[in-house]
């Protein structure tokens, strides 16, 4: 990254996230070029969503932001200021959710729910908005939007209500759009429909997209770049294709491992990490997966600093051994 | 396996043109009654000790056939037997007695658990219901959290207390108290991260091979079915359309819905999935109410023609002891 000042979009740098004492996410950095969909994965706990969460400033009760910086084209922009995000939120930041139909008002029209970002921000009035919204609604792949925006939620299916969050999202021209699991509540041909959607709005309007999953799948589909988080640390970061190929770190790898693949002998047992992601109050000392790392050892007891992977990318892992990782079966 | 067993032998569970047909919202004085055909005319039997699995999507009526089966959904028309006995048919003590032999996992554990109950009453409750006197409990408590991967100390521990995979792991364990033959496994898996996926389908496969367990598999996820299932029935808008091994559907899938279901599943390989030739189709699930006449795939199909909008088209056998139901293939 020569200029990475400009050209991105959302910088996140030593992020923390506390629950009362714990830190729940524990400094992390993440970059999110123009244009650029950049995946977050992670088990549950990993601290994928409170990450962005934090980004839209949307964390709340006892959970807090306790560090780090968030910068948007460069500019620091502070989540706890509820006027500044209340600004960026739905203009330049927007974020869809897993449950679309939750996510969506029952009481009002989808068009009008569309055009909202655009009327609550003054960039239109109601009427130009809702002319605007129709059109959303076709460019996201609605059939009859006009009939459509006058429906509401529960009269249209997952996959169509997640197609009218997207043209929600994306109406105000956003810089960067959060993805939480969007396509996880949906159905496999659904899901395939809605990638493609995200994909296809990517190329024509430049927006970055940050989308956060737990399926490898929908990262292999369509990240450009990947951020492995584990334990609320960032552990591994790659482009797709080298991810995939090269996992250096072992819980990568081992989650590479442990999916069912369409290419496995079946019947076989899979492969599984022992144990289990373990509680925010009692994450290890040092490197939190090495609990359940066959490669860990002594060392691991200090934390492993997030370093170039020693590939041809500008990979990032943080592992003491992550040159044995390709031995890991 | 299944390949060595002859043809008489008995199947557990055999399911005859069954319908479940829902009444759907008001009748209106001059108007007929609306019905959603959920399940329609669907056959199929589970023999001892084989993983029969049940895929399709959202609506296709996978779960309200495993609901029929359990007495949680009214059979409008057709028959369940359980070792050849007409389900409807057996005395309430008949009935108890099969509950034995026929159990049921269902997708979110935390559902499943009583919250007020330790995890080792919840294993206890159907022992208690069958009169097993309180010391042999204890034992098959200590016996079942053994089996399923739990440590026996932690009966005492409230299901809030748990991660989601122990829970499910709990469930599976209440599930085996009464030594059931076959288990309805309701989408056991979705809600559980990938790393917690594989090592509770590598606990159903063994359960399945020390116990000689049958499975009705219910599930969306094709990965997870191709491989723990060894046949395959794939539905769609309450109707099967293909059946058949495993291997044979997924190597070679004839009805072009069970193509398309395939070829949209996220491969975990970012080469192999940009690549990779794609069905995508057009649309939604047309809504059950209003069901198309002929064949239901009809309105999304790639390769339909006019013949399919007039008949519905039968299952016929092919060569590798297949069904599909489609003019075309």
């Amino acid at each position: 990254m020569i200029d990475g000042f400009s050209n991105t979009t959302l910088s996140i740098s030593n992020l923390k996230v506390a629950v009362g004492p714990h830190s729940v996410v524990d400094g992390v950095d993440i970059d999110i070029r123009k244009g650029e969909i950049v995946a977050l994965v992670g088990e549950s706990g990993s601290g994928k969503s409170l990450t962005a969460l934090s980004a839209m400033g949307l964390l709340s009760g006892r959970v807090g932001q306790s560090g780090g910086e968030i910068k948007l084209n460069g500019q620091t922009i502070n989540p706890q200021d509820e006027v500044e995000m209340g600004r960026l939120r739905g203009t330049r930041l927007s974020m869809i959710f897993q449950e679309p139909v939750a996510s969506l008002n029952p009481l009002l029209s989808v068009g009008e729910q569309v055009a909202e970002s655009l009327v609550v921000h003054g960039r239109a009035t109601k009427a130009q908005a809702m002319e605007r919204a129709v059109q959303m609604l076709a460019d996201v792949g609605i059939p009859e939007p006009e009939k459509r925006a006058k429906q509401f939620a529960w009269e249209l299916s997952g996959g169509m209500c997640q197609r009218v969050m997207i043209a929600s999202a994306l109406i105000a021209e956003p810089d960067l759009l959060i993805a939480d699991e969007p396509t996880t509540a949906l159905d496999v041909t659904v899901q395939a429909q809605i990638l493609d959607l995200m994909r296809r709005l990517r190329d024509k309007t430049g927006t970055s997209i940050l989308i956060i999953t737990h399926d490898m799948g929908v990262v292999a589909s369509i990240a450009d770049r990947v951020c492995v988080m584990y334990g609320g640390r960032v552990v591994e970061q790659a482009e797709v294709h080298q991810l995939f190929k090269a996992p250096k770190h072992p819980y990568t790898k081992l989650l590479l491992t442990t999916i069912p693949k369409l290419t496995d002998a079946p019947k076989q047992d899979l492969y599984s990490i022992k144990g289990m992601v373990p509680d925010i109050a009692d994450f290890p000392e040092g490197c939190r997966f090495r609990t359940r790392c066959p490669l860990a050892d002594k060392q691991c007891v200090k934390t492993p600093p997030l370093q170039p992977r020693k590939t041809f990318d500008d990979g990032l892992v943080a592992c003491w051994h992550s040159e044995l990782t390709e031995t890991l079966q | 396996m299944r390949g060595d067993m002859d043809a008489t032998d008995a199947p557990l569970l055999q399911v005859k043109n069954l319908k479940v047909h829902f009444p759907s919202g008001s009748k209106g004085l001059f108007s007929e009654q609306q019905l959603v055909k959920a399940v329609d005319g669907v056959s199929f039997m589970v023999h001892a000790g084989e993983t029969l699995a049940i895929v399709g999507e959202s609506g296709c009526g996978k779960s309200t056939t495993g609901n029929a089966i359990l007495g949680l959904a009214p059979v409008t028309e057709g028959q369940v037997t359980f070792r050849g006995q007409d389900i409807a048919r057996l005395s309430p003590d008949e009935r108890s007695r099969m509950w034995r032999n026929l159990q049921v996992v269902f997708q979110d554990p935390v559902a499943a658990l009583n919250p007020k109950l330790t995890i080792g009453n919840s294993i206890a409750e159907p022992l208690a219901i069958n009169g097993v006197p309180r010391a042999k409990q204890l034992e098959r408590i200590v016996e079942l959290l053994d089996l399923v991967g739990l440590n026996p100390s932690q009966k005492d521990r409230f299901p809030n207390e748990l991660s989601g995979g122990q829970r499910q792991r709990v469930v599976i364990a209440r599930a085996l108290a009464l030594e059931p033959d076959v288990i309805i496994c309701d989408e056991p898996v979705s809600a559980l991260d990938v790393s917690i996926q594989s090592q509770i389908l590598n606990l159903l496969m063994k359960l399945q091979r020390e116990l000689g367990l049958a499975y009705l598999f219910i599930s969306h996820d094709l990965s997870v079915v191709r491989h723990i299932a060894d046949r395959v029935i794939v539905m769609y808008l309450g109707h099967i359309i293909e059946q058949g091994p495993a291997e044979v559907l997924f190597s070679n899938p004839r009805h072009p819905y069970t193509e398309a279901l395939l070829s949209a599943i996220p491969l975990p390989d970012p080469v192999a999935e940009r690549s990779k030739k794609r069905v995508l189709l057009e649309g939604d699930l047309p809504s059950p109410l209003n069901p198309p006449k002929g064949c239901p795939f009809v309105t999304r199909c790639p390769i339909r023609e006019e013949r399919c909008a007039e008949a519905k088209p039968q299952l016929v056998q092919d060569e590798n002891n297949r069904e599909v139901a489609c003019f075309l293939r």
